[in-house]
């Protein structure tokens, strides 16, 4: 009978907590840190860009995730990790992540680190490598100055050898 | 009578001038090799434009302006302050056409930020940046940081007569070795050894936090260039709270102190003698610095209780307090963290802190502590002098690198350039409170860009009024070369008008 009822509050609690992000509204990085008191310790659901490292820690991952504005650490599962393929670099956007969970004002866990340790991440886009074209316009101005400075040093290397010889 | 200066003097200063670009020139190859390395291709074509562009004006200078004669003390000064605004127009020219800077003015922002190893930065989406790029900015804090000018010094200025004007000028009174190209010789010798072995070091840590191990070792290579030279850029966005590590911080608060001693004091370790770094009067006023600004940061977190334990409050507030007072600006916090729940008392502590700053002779900006120390052996001695029987005879030592007899002449330079520096903080806070930011703030902000330390509490952005920019542009170049050659270039200003 104890156990049914603790199914029963535990699916309840669950359908909540679901409802609760589903229907939450993302909260920006910089609302967190300029309102970090009223959010600290809540349920929070913040979208951005996984960037930089994913960082193994034992059975947990650190990745830090910028949605524009400033990037924040998140802590999560190692399992919950594995959706992230690509993560933001010169070479590569990141895959674009939602993320449900506590946000820490300081973090007692993560020596006072304002962070979010996530329950849920779903990939909202993935990533992907981007293409580093040659920019013609650079190529240009570069072949141009190349001339420039070559005639320069040779003008330079007559009027040295000018200046030696007297 | 002020004389006009004459076609001599432009002759020298421009020659003087155009090889220390065309040294800037030759220095940005090594980004550009970086970014060919990782396949880069519109990055490295940035550095080849801005190589080819510092090598023309560096060559007509050099060729227009060529002479043999050695410099004097005006020209050294002149080419000093001259060599910065130089570095600075040409350092951001890779930067501006990455396109992660809005405009030519935030790119020649974070160029003199990077030089004057300040640490603020108008970077957008800094976390997309190549390595080439990134390379940049921390390369640039680590020649900054030794000194633009020691870069000529021990590689083509000639004369040692010219070569020690440079070196003075550039806010470095004191030699290490005799010979002044030595002693260049000397500071960049240190540099490369410790480079090597914390690039080793954070490299490692990185990889057994997680980091892929190219991004390892190029973090490595990047904080310590930055910690080291006290500057206080970082790879990405998040600066120091990237990695989540205290291993990592605590290793970096290493490197920030090595940073902020005296080359004087890492000579005397080379070469065996230890006992002189705790007899040093700069180490003596470090610690007492740094204890009593750490209690009142610590006093002030206390109060207002945003942090929910004692370690954790501690952790925080020395690692901030660490980074301020050796004017680097490493953050484990976010910028508005400091206005939101730091509370009035931490920040003036971290406020006293970075307007002290570190040693002499180091890469620090701030007051800095041989000058703290001389005046408080200098009010000591005064204090005496009221205390003790009149026919009494007050003398006042102090120990920096030799015994030194207290003179009023060396009491007069501390002072002169205490209040030289109190006046630049003042007057960045009060451009800041004219454009409508409040005062603790506006102060913060100051501090943190005349002192080159680095620390934003929120007002460097890239939306900040371009006059602000320009002030804290004009803050953190006086600052880092401590006001002489800025004083002598505007006194040349002066005498090209009035001189006859």
């Amino acid at each position: 009978m104890k156990r049914g009822i603790s199914h029963q509050l535990s699916a309840t609690s669950l359908i909540f907590f679901c409802g609760a992000v589903c229907y939450a509204q993302h909260i920006s990085s910089t609302e967190l840190i300029n309102k970090a008191k009223e959010y600290d310790g809540k349920t929070v659901v913040y979208v951005g860009e996984a960037i930089g490292d994913v960082m193994v820690r034992g059975d947990s991952v650190w990745v830090n995730v910028n949605d524009g504005e400033n990037a924040l650490g998140v802590w999560l599962n190692k399992e919950l990790a594995r959706e992230i393929q690509f993560t933001g670099s010169y070479h590569a956007n990141g895959d674009r992540l939602e993320i449900a969970g506590v946000f820490n004002r300081n973090c007692i866990q993560h020596g006072g680190d304002m962070d979010i340790h996530a329950q849920e991440i779903r990939k909202i886009s993935p990533g992907k490598p981007v293409k580093d074209e040659i920019d013609t316009g650079k190529r240009n101005f570069t072949f141009i100055l190349l001339g420039i400075l070559c005639l320069l040093l040779i003008f330079a290397r007559r009027r040295g050898s000018r200046i030696a010889i007297s | 009578m002020i004389l006009k200066p004459q076609l001599q003097d432009l002759k020298n200063i421009g020659y003087y001038t155009g090889k220390i670009i065309i040294g800037i020139g030759l220095t940005m190859l090594v980004p550009m090799v970086i970014g060919l390395l990782f396949a880069e291709i519109n990055p490295a074509l940035d550095f080849l434009i801005a190589t080819e562009i510092t090598l023309t004006l560096g060559l007509i200078l050099t060729r227009v302006c060529f002479t043999e004669k050695d410099l004097n003390w005006m020209q050294g000064m002149l080419v000093v302050s001259l060599s910065w605004v130089a570095a600075t127009l040409v350092g951001a020219i890779p930067l501006y056409l990455s396109g992660h800077w809005n405009s030519y003015l935030d790119a020649c922002f974070d160029a003199m930020s990077g030089f004057s190893t300040t640490g603020l930065t108008l970077v957008q989406d800094l976390d997309h940046l190549s390595y080439a790029h990134n390379l940049w900015r921390h390369l640039i804090m680590f020649i900054g940081g030794q000194g633009i000018v020691i870069i000529a010094i021990s590689s083509f200025v000639k004369g040692i007569s010219g070569a020690f004007k440079l070196y003075v000028g550039e806010g470095r009174d004191e030699r290490v070795l005799p010979n002044v190209i030595n002693t260049s010789r000397f500071i960049w010798l240190v540099s490369i050894v410790y480079l090597i072995l914390s690039t080793l070091v954070l490299g490692i840590v990185g990889i057994a936090n997680g980091m892929k191990p190219v991004n390892a070792f190029f973090h490595g290579a990047c904080v310590f260039m930055a910690a080291f030279d006290t500057g206080g850029f970082a790879p990405q966005s998040q600066n120091i709270l990237y990695y989540h590590s205290l291993l990592f911080e605590v290793i970096t608060i290493v490197i920030m102190l090595l940073g902020a001693m005296n080359f004087n004091l890492h000579y005397r370790i080379w070469t065996g003698d230890r006992r002189e770094i705790w007899k040093n009067i700069e180490t003596r006023t470090l610690c007492i610095t740094i204890a009593l600004t750490f209690l009142i940061v610590l006093i002030g977190l206390n109060e207002v209780g945003s942090y929910p334990r004692a370690v954790i409050m501690f952790r925080k507030g020395f690692y901030q307090l660490i980074s301020s007072h050796t004017t680097t600006g490493y953050m484990t916090i976010y910028a508005r963290q400091f206005i939101d729940e730091w509370g009035n008392l931490a920040l003036v502590g971290l406020i006293c802190a970075m307007a002290l700053g570190g040693g002499t002779c180091s890469t620090t900006g701030g007051i800095k502590m041989l000058r703290l120390g001389v005046i408080a052996k200098a009010l000591i001695q005064d204090l005496k002098r009221i205390i003790l029987p009149e026919r009494a005879i007050v003398e006042q030592k102090l120990h920096h690198l030799k015994e030194i007899f207290l003179e009023d002449k060396q009491v007069r330079a501390a002072l002169l350039i205490t209040v030289s520096y109190l006046t630049l903080y003042g007057i960045g806070t009060l451009v800041g409170m004219l454009y409508g930011y409040p005062f603790l703030e506006s102060l913060f902000e100051s501090t943190s860009a005349a002192a080159n330390v680095g620390f934003s509490c929120g007002i460097t952005t890239p939306g900040m009024p371009a006059g602000l920019k320009l002030t804290y542009i004009v803050q953190m170049w006086t600052g880092r070369l401590e006001f002489m050659s800025v004083f002598t270039l505007i006194g040349f200003f002066i005498a090209v008008i009035k001189g006859k």
